[in-house]
């Protein structure tokens, strides 16, 4: 229990598995999920281990699987997601059934495929041809009946003497004598049509003007065989004379990838072709949709089971490479693997590997034994699924040194509620809410989902992060008495106007004195007094002076705590000196100095105020805890660290906020500054004087390595930190000291971000208000009616997109910085490395995802 | 000295509660010791934040500065109707 509050106890293991049951063993390992091999031959290359051979197998399965699958998304068949439980890790026999079958089907397909292609192929031809003869009819019958137009050169040399030459011209083969006699004859074919103007323009360059095109568009697109994308071509027929001009022209119909048709010269062989054609184009119609058929039956089937198959396979393939890390014993005979476990599960693991031998039914148990080691374990900590998404926030820092404290746990509350300070607004926090309660509520449905977008996994990972972070937002929104920047009166103010008319009437801006009837002496009992959103002249003013005290408070309790935490880690590995010389100097600092600024804050708010009965007093007691004689704590605060001593320049009044107050500081003063030298000198002086007690006495292996500062867990490491250079101690302590007290000043500065960013969203909130809502809110008649309508739409929009979205962006990561250095800089070194276990969840989740 | 005993009271028995009383009661399992932390920090904080307001507001030292608008507004609808 509580593995978040520190990470997982981890030991090495040594562990002997018998060769046949090695393969089950792991693959139960592998469900259970809890155990990290380690890398046993790392010096030998991925081709030569032992199982290269079952590894390549099971990639050419993969390959096959991924081929089957693209063939299937091609055809949009739906593809059945396993129903109920992961299918487990199939026997190593079975990889020869699956291989047999993967390469069944492959082949299957390949070979529909190929058949399929082939016959698209000749369908197109044949479509064309149907095309060309269709089209180019047009053109005879035009040249035959128009004959005598003469437009152009061409056109009057072709249609010269149609009765003469038709009889010649035939597809484009004509011998030489004939080409003496200037007859044209022709070639026809079917072209891409955008390739149809650069066709145009190369043929009357190449052939200088000699010849004369006709084209015609195809109106239906026809499928590319190769590709199968739909594509648009046109008919065109060319008519030239001579031979060179013959081979110029298909040279060049060649390069534009045209295709040339057969295209008989007489009307009677084009029809008679033309209706040959067609039955060829109806057979091939049958013989293609039997085939497409057959191709569907196919996929069907395999759609079935494709999931589970790449699971299988996926699986033997990750235990195989798993195997690849072990070592082999001398005599063959079993395997040697050495992994880190939690230590809390050592009984589960050893009952996987039983349940592991059992079913491979081998008789020798595998053996599992704990060794001694001097390497740092992984970090482990066991979440769920609402815990994780804090502890990715710090693990994105730094993954926790093995066994130091973990500020998860705590960031589950400080981060919405530090984050709430800033976004402080019950209507924006509502809608936040709402958001991460919706992706709660519907988080199985939403998971099954799969949605690919990258932002929405972030929102989606971190819904239990929004949904805490509403609900505070929620709650500082009714403290701060803000939604959507106007407040709600659910006490009753506590202020009075006493104002008569004649005065209300003359002054246009009038003050209320709370040391007088205007203020009824007990505060709003929750949160700010609604009558501040209604002060527009001096709202900002106490304001600010409220929000940068709150500020500075929690900041200082966050820093303390966070200073408290490095008390648990120096009691847990033993450190005893660095409790005296660190832990406690540092909390004197920061108590002495800033916890005490926090409670002259607490002094101010309760000794200086209005005293009831005698309003307006002038009796100088009474003034001097009037609001008149109230001192600025920061001014206090800067003539304390100074040892300065302003003379009050208000004569009545009081230097001190209470008695004895210089003496007092002075001394936090003198004994914080006293802390520093011990966080400098401290640890370094009783790290000499042990080394030089350990040089009088010779050397003890095994002694306090509890004094030093490493691990205590494992005690050993410890050993070489005692030989390391004292200077290197006092250069490394030097800098932490320095880190520290520089850092308490620039890091309590830090935390008045969130004075600033609460500022600014609430101002942001009343400019969209004022600017937007307020003058649609003022239109009247039924035209008002539309337009707050329409102002309401920018208003809302801008309310989630700026108001929410960004500036709750903003807001998360200051609270993100604050976390990370201000709090965690005072306890969490963040040096270790991450526990990652032989997992199918994890390698079958990961492989869905590149795939994807 | 500006405080009333009943809202000082009930906030703080409120979140003590939740702080003090509910952890105990937090159900038995791995994550007892997450919800204890869960609540108990939930309280401090949220006590914290209410203290702040409402002591910053206890004794006043500067009033709101008003439009007369407002003014005759806040007389009429919260009270303490204005004299002559």
């Amino acid at each position: 229990m509580g593995s978040l509050f520190r990470s997982e106890e981890m030991t090495l293991c040594q562990l002997f598995l018998q060769s046949e049951a090695a393969y089950a063993c792991v693959s139960e390992l592998g469900e259970l999920g809890l155990v990290q091999f380690r890398d046993l031959n790392p010096d030998v290359n991925a081709f030569q281990r032992k199982f290269v051979n079952e590894v390549r197998r099971c990639d050419e399965m993969e390959r096959k699987l991924r081929y089957l699958e693209k063939e299937i998304r091609r055809d949009g068949i739906p593809m059945l997601e396993i129903p109920g439980e992961c299918p487990e890790a199939p026997q190593p026999r079975e990889m020869i059934d699956l291989e047999a079958t993967f390469e069944k089907l492959e082949n299957e397909l390949r070979e529909v495929n190929q058949n399929a292609e082939a016959l698209k192929r000749n369908y197109l031809e044949l479509t064309e041809l149907k095309h060309i003869l269709r089209k180019t009819q047009v053109f005879f019958d035009e040249h035959e009946g128009g004959a005598n137009t003469t437009e152009s050169m061409t056109r009057a040399l072709i249609s010269d003497d149609p009765n003469r030459h038709i009889g010649h011209v035939q597809l484009g083969l004509r011998d030489k004598q004939e080409s003496l006699e200037f007859l044209p004859c022709f070639v026809a074919g079917v072209i891409l049509r955008e390739r149809i103007p650069a066709f145009e323009r190369m043929l009357w360059r190449a052939c200088r003007g000699n010849v004369f095109l006709r084209q015609a568009e195809i109106d239906t697109p026809l499928e590319d065989p190769s590709s199968s994308d739909q594509v648009y071509k046109s008919v065109f027929i060319i008519f030239f004379q001579g031979d060179q001009l013959k081979t110029r022209v298909k040279k060049i119909c060649e390069g534009f990838r045209a295709t040339l048709y057969p295209c008989p010269e007489a009307p009677a062989d084009r029809r008679e072709m033309a209706m040959g054609v067609m039955t060829r184009i109806e057979d091939l119609n049958t013989v293609l949709g039997q085939t497409q058929d057959h191709r569907h039956r196919v996929l069907v089937a395999a759609a079935k089971n494709i999931k589970n198959w790449f699971v299988k396979v996926r699986k033997i393939k990750a235990i195989y490479h798993t195997l690849n890390l072990f070592n082999l014993d001398v005599t063959q005979k079993c395997l040697i693997a050495e992994c880190w476990v939690p230590a809390l599960d050592l009984e589960t693991i050893q009952l996987a590997l039983r349940r592991g031998t059992e079913r491979s039914g081998s008789s020798v148990p595998p053996i599992l034994n704990r060794m001694e080691t001097l390497e740092d374990p992984p970090t482990y900590n066991r979440t769920n699924k609402f815990t994780s998404a804090f502890q990715n926030l710090i693990y994105a820092y730094g993954v926790a040194t093995y066994r130091e404290v973990n500020p998860a746990p705590y960031t589950i509350i400080t981060f919405p509620f530090l984050f709430a300070v800033m976004f402080g607004d019950l209507g924006h926090g509502a809608l936040m809410a709402v958001f991460g309660f919706w992706m709660c509520y519907k988080e199985k449905p939403l998971q099954a989902k799969k949605i690919d977008s990258e932002i929405w996994n972030i929102f989606f990972g971190g819904r239990y992060i929004i949904l805490l972070m509403g609900l505070f937002s929620m709650y500082t929104g009714l403290i701060y008495n803000d939604i959507f920047s106007k407040s709600l009166n659910i006490f009753g103010s506590s202020w009075r106007n006493n104002y008569n008319e004649s005065t209300l009437a003359s002054n246009k801006l009038l003050q209320l004195n709370p040391d007088s009837e205007d203020y009824v002496q007990t505060p709003y009992p929750f949160g700010i007094d609604p009558v501040w959103q209604l002060a527009e002249a001096n709202k900002i003013i106490f304001m600010n002076a409220y929000k940068m005290k709150i500020s500075i408070i929690i900041g200082v309790f966050h820093m303390l705590f966070g200073v408290c935490m490095s008390l648990w880690n120096h009691l847990y590995f033993k450190r005893r000196i660095s409790v005296y010389v660190e832990f406690i100097p540092q909390i004197l600092f920061l108590t002495l100095l800033f916890f005490y600024m926090v409670l002259l804050m607490f002094i101010k708010w309760t000794t200086y105020g209005s005293t009831p009965p005698y309003y307006g007093s002038d009796d100088p007691e009474i003034v001097k805890t009037s609001a008149y004689c109230a001192p600025s704590i920061l001014i206090t605060f800067i003539n304390m660290m100074l040892f300065k001593h302003d003379p009050n320049t208000r004569p009545v009044c009081d230097d001190t906020m209470y008695a004895g107050q210089m003496g007092i500081q002075k001394f936090f003063v003198i004994l914080a500054l006293l802390c520093v030298p011990v966080m400098l000198f401290g640890k370094p002086y009783f790290i000499m004087k042990e080394q030089k007690q350990r040089a009088r006495q010779g050397h003890q292996p095994v002694e306090g390595a509890a004094e030093n500062g490493t691990a205590g867990g494992a005690a050993a490491p410890a050993a070489h930190h005692h030989d390391e250079d004292i200077t290197e101690v006092f250069i490394h302590q030097g800098i932490h000291t320095i880190e520290y007290v520089l850092g308490s000043v620039s890091h309590t500065a830090s935390y008045l971000r969130l004075w600033a960013l609460s500022l600014a969203h609430a101002q942001l909130a009343e400019v969209a208000w004022n600017m937007l809502l307020r003058k649609g809110l003022m239109s009247t008649d039924y035209q008002g009616g539309i337009f707050l309508y329409i102002v309401f739409a920018g208003w809302a929009a801008i309310s989630v997109s700026i108001l929410v979205l960004m500036e709750g962006l903003s807001a998360f990561l200051h609270t993100l910085r604050l976390h990370w250095v201000e709090f965690q800089s005072k306890f969490y070194q963040g040096e270790g490395y991450l526990f990652q276990p032989f997992s199918f969840e994890v390698i079958l989740d990961s492989a869905g995802q590149t795939e994807e | 000295m500006g405080a009333s005993f009943i809202p000082i009271t009930v906030f703080t028995v409120l979140w003590g509660i939740v702080g003090i009383v509910c952890p105990f009661f937090a159900p038995k399992g791995p994550n007892r010791g997450i919800i204890q932390v869960v609540l108990m920090l939930t309280a401090a904080t949220c006590w914290l934040f209410w203290l702040c307001a409402y002591m910053a507001q206890m004794n006043p030292l500067i009033g709101p500065r008003l439009n007369n608008e407002t003014l005759i507004w806040m007389a009429n609808t919260w009270g303490n109707k204005m004299g002559k």
